[in-house]
């Protein structure tokens, strides 16, 4: 049994890999973008494996636990949505002439390396090569980032390699802090990297040494989060890059960041004498909160407007697992898995949309329940649900952490609310011209694929209405080792 | 014996801290080059010696790569760029050299104060080498702020990175994971950016980024 879960953990691994040269290496779009849509679907059936198999005991380099099983499913899912929707954009985009074909090999092949980069930044369980994997992910994103080789990709592009990197410079000064922790407690070599052992003997490291130490973590990190004021590189590259990768770094890369934060946030709250981390995460979390939420209302860009929407929510995430607690934990969880879900639904409709406008400026968008219903019910669909409307998951999540805030420091739950509601008008306000607005542009037809955006609309309402208690308890479990 | 390996090691990381004092002020991106290639060749030495004391054979492939990779390949790569883009000229720095050095002085200060006071139990060695580290990381940080020139961003960068690696040597029996990693970082960032100094000349025959500033926010 344990062999064959040491399998699935290395599918998750190496079917990215192989997919990744074959891609390099086939010219034929068509075929390469149906391969990128089965590896994507082999990888989650592999991340699916892992909940019914028994799991590797934790290695020097690879772990398997509870926490992140749920990172590496919801990973693989949208990563699989994202290559069914890339398949449909990405024909579009040949069509007029925005890439060519050899733009598209690349393209696919990065997709494929930057899923790899992000499952191994998850499984991994060395503080090093966790770091080594997140970098991956980041210049792969950067590549796709810059691919339409426009002036404002270049600047999207280059600000977001100049930031990520400065990020993960710190990022690492950090990762050699911790490592000098505990070296005089663990002794030298790799022991001294693996967060296993790390976790175990925390308590006995000194705590000046990893205080510095997160605070370069959070920052370097953070950056990648996009939490406010580090958060510059966000919206441009959210807006200049193809559809697809929006969706994915809004959905999974930003949680790949966050996932690094919690790891070295358990770690500091096993040492009883590391200052409290909380406090630090509530307020940056605040901040991104109220800070984005101001800046949805001037936004003329529709991929501009969601990418702030991302940094906004990436704060109450945040400030969810600053709170800390089981509530709370588990509010941050499923808010971060709604708005993985919901996001990247929005990205998928929001691509289709700009693709038939031919345009991105909101202006120029209006009244698309008429002309495209289809396209035009999901946007409107999405922004209920990610500006918190009930039923949708996003409502409970939200309500969960407002309520938990409110229960612990009212004082607190002010400014979170005030920042929710903001928002929550922002959004809204855009959305009516939008889609009930006199109809303007284009109304050519839509070749678009729908299934990725409502099964993704589907089951962030299916999980405000009802979630199974199995998956309850899984998520109170992993809320109780967060601390 | 050991006085003295402390007094090298000690000369070799401050003297890299100095180097990186000497980047802020070069207004010229030849001479900006030249003494990146310096700072490249004191962190060798620097490593080097480490490898020595430590007995870490690993760590003198680190020193070879910061050696060849960084003091010789890299250089000569960006005067070509240089070159053939035919920008030679001065470096814009967006802030003065006077107030930039005393922001240089300002985070030395910062970074020793900081380092010394939460590291008091650690191995003294490690101790100076990290407060040195962050000192170079963050006047790294600081050459590429108060440049504008895509170029001299870049070698802030680097400058950066032997900041990481100085860090990441000084720290005893750190795996040669890392020290890899860190390498292979800096030879990705840099097809990276090669990458992409070529589309931006492609486009703007221009390394300046400052050319790509018109596109600002939410203008079209």
């Amino acid at each position: 049994m344990t062999a064959f879960s040491l399998d699935a953990v290395a599918a998750i691994l190496l079917i990215p890999v192989i997919a990744a040269a074959l891609l390099a290496a086939l010219p034929n779009y068509r075929l390469a973008a149906g391969l990128n849509v089965a590896a994507s679907l082999l990888t989650l059936l592999a991340a699916m494996s892992l909940f019914v198999t028994d799991r590797p005991l934790p290695g020097q380099y690879l772990l398997v636990d509870d926490l992140n099983i749920v990172f590496i499913v919801l990973n693989a899912f949208v990563g699989f949505t994202t290559s069914v929707f890339s398949a449909s954009y990405i024909a579009h985009e040949l069509d007029t002439r925005r890439l060519t074909a050899s733009n598209l090999r690349f393209y696919h092949a990065m997709y494929q390396i930057m899923m790899f980069g992000m499952n191994l930044a998850f499984v991994s369980n060395n503080i090093g090569l966790m770091w080594v994997a997140v970098e991956l992910a980041t210049l792969t994103t950067v590549l796709m980032v810059g691919i339409y080789r426009t002036h404002a990709a270049l600047e999207a592009a280059w600000k977001y390699f100049i930031l990520g990197s400065v990020g993960i410079a710190l990022a690492l000064f950090g990762t050699i802090l911790v490592y000098m922790a505990a070296q005089p407690v663990v002794g030298e070599g790799t022991n001294a990297m693996v967060w296993t052992v790390l976790i175990a003997h925390a308590a006995h490291f000194d705590p000046a040494l990893l205080n510095v130490a997160f605070v370069f973590l959070l920052l370097g990190y953070g950056t990648k989060v996009g939490l406010a004021p580090l958060h510059a590189w966000l919206p441009d590259a959210h807006a200049e890059g193809p559809t697809p990768i929006s969706a994915v770094l809004s959905g999974l890369l930003l949680n790949v960041a966050l996932y690094a934060v919690l790891r070295f946030k358990m770690l500091l709250a096993a040492s009883p004498e590391a200052i409290a981390t909380g406090p630090l995460m509530i307020t940056m979390g605040l901040t991104s909160l109220v800070f984005a939420a101001f800046m949805l209302y001037r936004r003329r860009d529709i991929k501009r407007l969601f990418a702030y929407s991302s940094i906004e929510h990436m704060g109450i995430i945040v400030f969810a697992f600053g709170m800390g607690g089981p509530l709370a934990n588990f509010a941050g969880l499923l808010h971060m898995v709604m708005h993985s879900l919901t996001k990247s639904a929005i990205f998928f409709t929001v691509g289709h949309i700009a693709q038939i406008k031919g345009t991105q400026n909101i202006t120029e968008i209006r009244g698309l329940t008429e002309t495209h219903p289809a396209l035009g019910w999901a946007l409107v669909i999405g922004v209920v649900a990610i500006a918190g409307l009930p039923p949708s998951g996003i409502f409970m999540s939200e309500f969960l952490v407002v309520s938990s805030t409110f229960a612990r420091h009212p004082f607190l739950a002010m400014p979170l609310v005030f920042g929710i509601l903001l928002a929550f008008g922002a959004l809204l306000l855009r959305l009516t011209g939008v889609a009930f607005g006199e109809p303007r542009g284009s109304a050519a037809p839509a070749k678009a694929s729908y299934i990725p955006m409502y099964s993704h609309l589907a089951l962030v309402f299916a999980a405000g209405i009802y979630l199974p208690p199995p998956l309850v308890t899984w998520f109170q479990h992993v809320a109780n080792l967060l601390g | 014996m050991n006085g003295l390996t402390f007094d090298i090691a000690h000369l070799l990381a401050g003297g890299l801290v100095l180097v990186s004092f000497m980047m802020l002020y070069q207004d010229r991106l030849f001479a900006l080059i030249n003494v990146f290639a310096l700072h490249a060749i004191v962190l060798a030495l620097s490593v080097a010696w480490q490898a020595y004391i430590q007995d870490a054979h690993h760590l003198y492939v680190t020193a070879a790569i910061a050696l060849i990779f960084k003091a010789i390949v890299i250089p000569v790569g960006l005067h070509r760029i240089i070159q053939r883009l035919g920008i030679h000229r001065d470096i814009e720095t967006a802030v003065g050299i006077g107030p930039t050095m005393l922001a240089g002085i300002g985070l030395v200060t910062l970074s020793m104060v900081l380092m010394l006071r939460v590291t008091p139990d650690a191995d003294p060695l490690a101790r100076e080498d990290l407060a040195f580290a962050l000192s170079i990381i963050l006047l790294g940080l600081l050459v590429m702020v108060t440049r504008r020139n895509a170029v001299s961003q870049v070698v802030g960068f680097m400058s950066l990175e032997n900041g990481l690696v100085l860090a990441a040597t000084g720290a005893k029996g750190m795996p040669l994971v890392v020290e890899i990693s860190v390498a292979f970082s800096i030879l990705i960032a840099f097809i990276v950016i090669g990458v992409f100094l070529f589309r931006i000349r492609e486009r703007f025959d221009s390394v300046d980024v400052g050319a790509l500033d018109d596109y600002r926010g939410e203008h079209r």
